[in-house]
């Protein structure tokens, strides 16, 4: 089918378009910009006038809660959240239950994907068996069955010999490596380390748990070679250690949640479950040097950290709520929220969003050159509306962004040349 | 700042007691003063005042305790209250029940106050958040977070020995860590215009930047001993030795208990304290325990008219009057 995106803003950082222009989709991708490509016959033309048209969003970190919790989430639910946040690809951990260590897992989330048909969903496979950090996963096996990296899906190794030999056998057939710094002891906490968890005496986490995990990384990349993803980073010395590391030439890099940019540890005080997230929201300082990270391209990714929950979950107190927050459906917003406050560029923004974390994914995604899959999301930058629980698509609702102003309007969302998402009325 | 907006009614006045952070300097005299004047009831031939004849306060007890229950009973009953206490460790907890689940429960036997203890920090404060308007709430001690009642009968008793506070030299000692006694005394101190309020222990004992909450950090006794007028032992929990926060209780006595020669540091009339129970050659010597200097028993007395204070202001009777009455 032949699109026509008319009149809108087009910013494609990968290719540093960013001008008013026609954008032609044909057969599912891109077929021209600016100018129509022969014998081109639209049977739609969407009107983007005023707004911004650029690739559809690729998420690095959600987790859509299927297999094994379907109680709190589904594959279907959670990538038609997606679609409405103007995202097309979200990447999905390997802490599914069972987790992502046999092919059957993946083929299986590859076919509730396809029968939904709102996202694509790319999957981590397990560095290691149950992700208990004992034993090997067999990631060849897993790469055959499509996985697009190896990860230790939140729960990091603890054993250093292990985490040695599974950073070199990944490499050894090509993988990615995307870990999660945390100091398995260390970590152990509810709260960043510091005034106000000493105040509400919950178990502090220091952020030494955090840049020690990544300072012994760096140095086993430094010795493999292997390239190694970070993420979820929290505080201002691991954006040091980064961007050292990527200075020196070492194959890593970093995402930090879109939380982590706009909250802090006061956002804890009253004991708002809502705020309780792994790692811990910190201080002012690190909040402020993780947005420099990413205007500085230390960190080349936003990415949700999506962790959709029943409301149960967070009913409790602080200590015995599941952490996470639900943040498909403010991905976008919040990030557009940096542009509106004067902290970073839109294109710098969706470059953060869009072929930021496709390069780290190694796929030909994020971008709109001619040929590219017509992932596409178009938006209304100026439009601004009250995040209320009856307006979120994800089946969490558990934001503590609920009653926050937030700009960005989706109005229409491709994914392969195809509407999976458009704005009514 | 945790708590105040919640436990506080539009005319700031106590509908819960969750923490003392936040409070005024008359919120706590008020509650001392009425200890004060219920403090005789104790004495009389009939130990009971009617103020809350025909409440119901029910004692919701997650985490093991006696000495706080039983003065959290009495209190009740010398006010004439009906008062029912759930040891919830060791019952429908344990069987899963989520603490929301219990709370909509026991609401559901028409009770007029919940005095909660629970092992999570901001336990008290989600029940606050969560009871019925009518209900008010009293924090019998939430994880590391505070133990407000604990501290008001501190300060009472150190009150009715030394009563200037803006010229007084308090020493709480131990394993500051893990206590939601020292963080709401040291919140108490700091209200009442304590002078001079420290804190000693070793690294591994003391939270993140303790010193933002206006106490001076001292890591040997002989220091942090020097002059003071009132002496408050935290008790040293065995399980801090397997969490590799002290080699042994031998070190931990011989670096921090309190001793006879230490305590000769202090102030001639210094006053000894300890919110009980006491680890006897742990962090004290028996013979401080029950020497001239310590107030440990005064506590446990002072503690239930405090309790009764507290229950009744909460209520929304003013002790004081009904005192009179009676």
């Amino acid at each position: 089918m032949q699109i026509l995106i008319q009149g809108g803003r087009v910013i494609d950082p990968a290719h540093h378009v960013d001008q008013v222009a026609d954008l032609f989709i044909a057969g599912g991708k891109i077929a021209g910009l600016g100018q129509s490509p022969a014998g081109f016959t639209p049977k739609q033309v969407i009107h983007a006038q005023g707004h911004i048209v650029c690739p559809g969003l690729i998420d690095l970190c959600a987790r859509l809660r299927e297999p094994g919790q379907e109680h709190k989430a589904t594959i279907a639910s959670e990538t038609r959240a997606a679609a409405a946040g103007g995202i097309t690809t979200l990447v999905c951990p390997p802490d599914t239950d069972p987790p992502i260590d046999e092919p059957a897992v993946i083929e299986w989330i590859r076919r509730r994907t396809k029968a939904a048909g709102q996202a694509r969903v790319l999957t981590l496979g397990a560095l290691t068996h149950r992700l208990r950090g004992e034993r090997l996963a067999e990631m060849a096996a897993l790469k055959e069955a499509g996985c697009i990296g190896v990860s230790d899906g939140g729960r990091p190794i603890a054993n250093s010999r292990v985490l040695r030999r599974a950073l070199e056998y990944a490499a050894t057939f090509d993988l990615t490596v995307f870990l999660t710094p945390l100091d398995a002891e260390l970590g152990h906490g509810l709260a960043h380390e510091g005034a106000v968890a000493t105040r509400m005496g919950l178990p502090g986490i220091p952020a030494a748990a955090e840049t020690g995990v990544i300072a012994r990384d760096l140095e086993l990349v430094r010795d493999l070679g292997v390239r190694v993803h970070f993420g979820r980073l929290s505080s201002a010395r691991s954006v040091e250690l980064i961007a050292r590391a990527r200075a020196e030439g070492l194959p890593v890099s970093a995402d930090v949640s879109v939380h982590h940019l706009h909250l802090t540890e006061m956002d804890l005080v009253g004991f708002d479950s809502r705020c309780h997230v792994q790692p811990p929201l910190r201080g002012l300082r690190d909040k402020d040097a993780l947005r420099a990270g990413l205007v500085s391209g230390a960190l080349s990714a936003i990415c949700s950290d999506h962790q959709p929950h029943e409301s149960d979950a967070q009913q409790a107190p602080f200590g015995d709520t599941e952490p996470g927050i639900s943040g498909l459906d403010t991905l976008l917003a919040l990030s557009l929220r940096l542009v509106r406050d004067g902290l970073l560029p839109l294109t710098t923004v969706i470059e953060r969003l869009t072929c930021g974390p496709a390069h780290i994914l190694g796929r030909d995604l994020g971008h709109l050159g001619i040929g590219a899959m017509a992932d596409v999301c178009v938006f209304d930058p100026e439009a601004e509306a009250l995040l209320e629980p009856c307006n979120m698509r994800s089946r969490g609702q558990n934001s503590p962004f609920i009653g926050w102003a937030l700009p960005g309007r989706v109005m229409h969302t491709f994914l392969e040349g195809r509407i999976v998402y458009q704005r009514e009325g | 700042m945790t708590g105040t907006h919640i436990q506080l009614d539009p005319q700031g006045r106590l509908r819960h007691f969750l923490t003392i952070e936040g409070l005024t300097h008359r919120h706590l005299t008020d509650i001392l003063d009425t200890a004060e004047s219920l403090r005789g009831v104790a004495e009389r031939r009939v130990k009971k005042l009617p103020t809350l004849h025909g409440k119901t306060i029910v004692n919701l007890f997650f985490e093991a305790s006696t000495r706080t229950r039983t003065t959290f009973e009495l209190a009740a009953k010398r006010l004439s209250a009906d008062v029912l206490t759930l040891n919830i460790a060791t019952s429908s907890a344990v069987k899963g029940e989520s603490l929301l689940d219990t709370l909509r429960n026991i609401e559901a036997m028409q009770c007029d106050m919940f005095v909660v203890r629970h092992q999570q920090s901001g336990a008290a404060e989600f029940m606050a958040r969560h009871v019925k308007p009518h209900i008010a709430v009293l924090n019998a001690g939430d994880g590391r977070h505070a133990h407000p009642t604990q501290a008001m009968l501190d300060v009472f008793t150190i009150r009715r020995h030394k009563p200037d506070f803006p010229n007084l030299r308090v020493a709480i000692v131990g394993d500051i860590l893990h206590s939601r006694v020292a963080r709401s005394l040291i919140h108490a101190l700091s209200i009442l215009g304590t002078g001079d309020i420290r804190v000693i222990a070793p690294r591994t004992l003391l939270p993140a930047q303790v010193e933002n909450l206006g106490v001076r950090v001292f890591h040997r006794m002989a220091e942090g001993l020097c002059d003071v007028d009132v002496v408050v032992m935290l008790r040293l929990q065995r399980e801090r030795m397997e969490g590799a926060l002290l080699p042994s209780e031998q070190e931990f006595f011989q670096q921090y208990g309190l001793t006879e020669e230490r305590l000769a540091l202090a102030h001639p009339d210094a006053i000894v304290m300890h919110p009980a129970p006491i680890n006897r050659g742990v962090e004290i010597d028996s013979r401080v325990a029950d020497g001239p200097h310590s107030v440990i028993l005064e506590q446990v007395t002072n503690g239930i008219a405090v309790r009764m204070a507290i229950m009744s202001i909460t209520l929304g009777h003013h002790a004081r009057s009904a005192g009179e009455e009676a």
